[in-house]
């Protein structure tokens, strides 16, 4: 029998997906693209600038030349493998277990072979897009700095693209060993937990060893030391090396194939491996990726203390919100990110305690307020951040029930009132927190205390707010995996107008607190003047708005909602 | 008790239900036969309230479904074909949530609870989340959800789907008794079978338009059918001469 071609076997996912853009044009989504463009243009800009900027400065360093750069590139293409392994994995577990196409595929007779490179391919291209994205402007910094020429481009794909296979084999491997092992739905449970674990604990290290301190020109005792540690290689073994080693080979004109032919041999190596192992154990594991996970369930102790707070609830706003938070804290995918939030909050409040401002001299009574002041901005950025994670998808993890609700006497408004306060509330506690902690590390002034508190619950209330209005207002039904769903069009458009409404209240501000500080510093009693009255009832009403008003449309949208 | 005024529903320019006017009485079991995308299932969830209808309106029991939604979906149990469930709550918790959807709680719903999960044979499976359910046990579990507050009229999609022969036999047996009691249940289905042997009346929706209502005999005379079967007369009714020469082509 002549079997399929790749192409055909993956037919279903790229036909959707090219649905997916005539869809999106055929509803004027070019507005869309535009945004999308300007904000990735921005970011790529942005990377490459400074690339640029720090290669350029490192080149002028005579004794040194390409040494560091090479070092660099071979820590970004390490960082970016790792990163790679990780995403293959968990991507690999839908491609190769739980996506919808399978029983079809698996039923038809579709060699062993074609489905393993076909699926690989797909596991290869949803986990590695967005890195191979990120390597543009990284090699382009790279390329302009050591004059790389024209043919440049064409040796890096040469040069990047084994190393982005060998990832994504070493990912479907490890998934389908651990298939095997635990059932398909469990595997996922897990794998989220060890990802946002490994990720969280790497960025505390990371953070914990203060690299600040390497930039301390005392802290090297040896230039010769340096440079020896410098030429030798960091990871011999690992493909990120021969890339760097490859790329930085052409940009120096010292051409060696070795790094490339070592890159193409292991990575068809690994490839005609994973499908050997793929044949051995993808049967086996596909048919334990059926099994549920089978857990009981009595759910009483939810009840009990949740249920018991909410009592003065009417009963239909209280089963709502505890529907809500028993599935928060039973979808692994969704809890697991409280683990990123942990590292990430006791990060911040890190960097805030090691701020040079209280070190033995007069304490810097302008930067400790002009630190809390910037701080509420920062805090500001890190809750939105969190509520795109967590209350922007909201909505969109409705959507197959959304049956339930309409055919419901459920008021809508009920509905919206649960979800934004399901989500509200515990960004609310934490903003106080965050903020009242880092002021009193910094050891700020009542004035500034009051006002960053004040501050940021106006501030908490309309951002929770924005978040469900455009995870509302930009829904993904279909998505499976909460995780997702900030990443979305909506979710960047959601970030975009949360950082305008911080400027704008922060600008209105700043002038109150320049007032303030101005006074204190000539040494007058400052008190609150009439101006500074007004400028707190217009950021107060500005925060006001920004919560009201977003709310009415998403409830207007919700309205319009058909299934 | 279920009326539909001129209802119609538009998708761009595709009409998928065409000016549908229909009463259903109190303690009458009525089915919507059609064959796919003669507009059944968009029909149906206007009657629920989830798709707001282009033109025309919907009322239950007196109450508009779009005015008054509180008021008209109180009455209301609805069971669609794809039974989408909450996958991490289990089966008691997702019964005792839609109870507190329609304002109830305490000994009278988990009593409720108890009897319906014993009824549908869940009862083991109450505390497993439903993510581990087959289909047929979600469907199952969706029945008890729309029957937990005791409500006035069923609107059903597809009812049969992905039961089991004896779970099957007991929704029949509970729609009968249902309507004995006064109450009303609009069913589309495709199963004609079940259609002549369940329904007190029936209509039949073709391109978006009910092509004959009444009772099976009503529709018999209407189209002058003699003693034909239902399956004949829908044939009849919706162009299934086709499906006679698909036979042949398959055979050959």
């Amino acid at each position: 029998m002549k079997q399929p071609t790749l192409l055909h076997v993956l037919q279903p996912k790229w036909r959707t997906a090219l649905q997916r853009i005539r869809e999106e044009r055929a509803r004027g989504g070019s507005g869309k693209l535009i945004l999308l463009t300007l904000v990735g243009g921005a970011f790529w800009w942005l990377v490459f600038y400074v690339l640029f900027r720090i290669l350029r400065s490192l080149r002028a360093v005579e004794e040194l030349g390409a040494l560091i750069p090479g070092k660099i590139l071979g820590l970004i293409l390490l960082s970016f493998i790792s990163i790679l392994v990780l995403s293959n994995v968990i991507t690999a577990l839908s491609s190769f277990f739980l996506s919808k196409d399978l029983d079809l595929l698996v039923s038809a007779p579709v060699d062993w072979l074609r489905l393993y490179l076909a699926k690989l391919g797909e596991t290869l291209l949803h986990s590695s897009w967005m890195v191979a994205l990120m390597i543009v402007p990284i090699l382009t910094a790279y390329g302009v700095v050591f004059k790389g020429g024209l043919l440049f481009p064409l040796y890096a794909v040469i040069a990047i693209l084994p190393m982005l296979i060998l990832p994504a084999v070493v990912g479907c491997a490890m998934t389908l060993i651990l298939v095997n092992i635990f059932p398909a739905r469990r595997t996922r449970d897990l794998l989220s937990i060890i990802a946002l674990g490994a990720a969280g604990g790497v960025i505390l290290l990371f953070r914990l060893i203060r690299p600040e301190q390497l930039a301390r020109p005392e802290g090297f005792r040896n230039l010769l030391d340096f440079v020896i540690l410098l030429r030798g290689p960091t990871s011999p073994f690992l493909p990120s090396e021969w890339a760097s080693q490859a790329i930085m080979g052409y940009l120096g004109h010292e051409l060696d194939p070795f790094p490339l032919v070592m890159l193409w041999t292991t990575a068809a190596a690994f490839v005609a491996m994973g499908a050997l192992l793929h044949r051995a154990l993808y049967a086996q594991g596909f048919t334990k990726a059926q099994e549920g996970a089978e857990r009981f369930i009595r759910g009483g102790l939810w009840r009990w203390t949740v249920g018991s707070l909410l009592g003065w609830l009417p009963v239909a706003k209280r089963e709502f919100v505890l529907k809500d938070i028993k599935l928060f804290f039973r979808d692994t995918t969704q809890w697991s990110q409280l683990i990123l939030l942990a590292v990430l909050v006791v990060v911040y409040l890190f960097n805030i305690q090691a701020l040079p401002l209280h070190r033995g001299e007069p304490v810097g009574f302008f930067y400790v307020n002009l630190v809390s002041f910037l701080n509420l901005g920062l805090a500001g950025f890190v809750l939105a951040s969190i509520a795109a994670r967590f209350i922007f998808p909201a909505v969109s993890l409705e959507g197959r029930q959304m049956w339930l609700l309409r055919s419901s006497p459920l008021d809508l408004r009920a509905l919206l009132w649960s979800k934004y306060w399901v989500g509200t509330l515990p960004l609310l506690i934490l903003g106080l927190i965050l903020t009242g902690l880092t002021n009193t590390l910094l050891e700020v002034s009542t004035f500034m205390m009051i006002l960053s508190l004040a501050a940021m619950a106006g501030l908490t209330l309309a951002i929770a707010a924005l978040a469900l209005t455009f995870g509302t207002l930009y829904p993904q039904f279909e998505t499976e995996n909460a995780a997702q769903i900030p990443t979305s069009f909506g979710g960047l458009v959601f970030m975009m107008a949360t950082i305008a409404l911080l400027a704008l209240v922060l600008m209105i501000l700043s002038r109150a607190v320049y007032t303030y500080v101005r006074g204190t510093w000539e040494g007058q009693s400052v008190g609150v003047t009439p101006e500074m009255l007004v400028l707190f009832a217009v950021a107060a009403a500005l925060c006001t708005a920004a919560t009201l008003v977003p709310l009415r449309l998403a409830l207007r949208k919700m309205e319009s909602f058909e299934f | 008790m279920i009326r539909l005024e001129n209802l119609t529903k538009l998708y761009g320019s595709f009409v998928a239900v065409d000016d549908i006017s229909l009463h259903v009485p109190r303690g009458v079991l009525y089915g919507c036969l059609g064959p796919n995308g003669a507009g059944k299932t968009t029909t149906l969830r206007m009657i629920a309230g989830i798709l707001r209808p282009t033109q025309g309106r919907v009322l239950l029991g007196g109450d508009d479904v779009h005015v008054n939604p509180l008021a008209a979906k109180m009455r209301l149990g609805f069971i669609p074909d794809r039974p989408f469930v909450y996958d991490k709550l289990t089966g008691a918790e997702f019964l005792r949530f839609v109870a507190g959807l329609y304002g109830q709680e305490g000994d009278t719903v988990e009593r409720r609870i108890a009897e319906l999960l014993e009824v549908f044979e869940l009862t083991s499976w109450k505390d497993e989340l439903v993510e581990a359910y087959s289909h047929g046990m979600r469907q199952k579990l969706i029945i008890s959800s729309a029957l937990i507050h005791r409500p006035e009229c069923i609107v059903v999609d597809e009812p049969m789907v992905g039961l089991d022969p004896k779970a099957a036999r007991l929704l029949k047996d509970i729609f009968r008794q249902f309507v004995a009691k006064g109450g009303t249940v609009l069913m589309s289905t495709h199963t004609l079978e079940i259609a002549e042997a369940m329904c007190d009346q029936i209509a039949i929706i073709q391109h978006g338009k009910i092509i004959a209502a009444g009772t099976v005999n009503d529709v018999r005379r209407q189209h002058q059918a003699g003693d034909a079967s239902l399956e004949e007369l829908f044939l009849k009714l919706t162009g299934g001469a086709h499906v006679r020469e698909l036979a042949e082509v398959l055979g050959r």
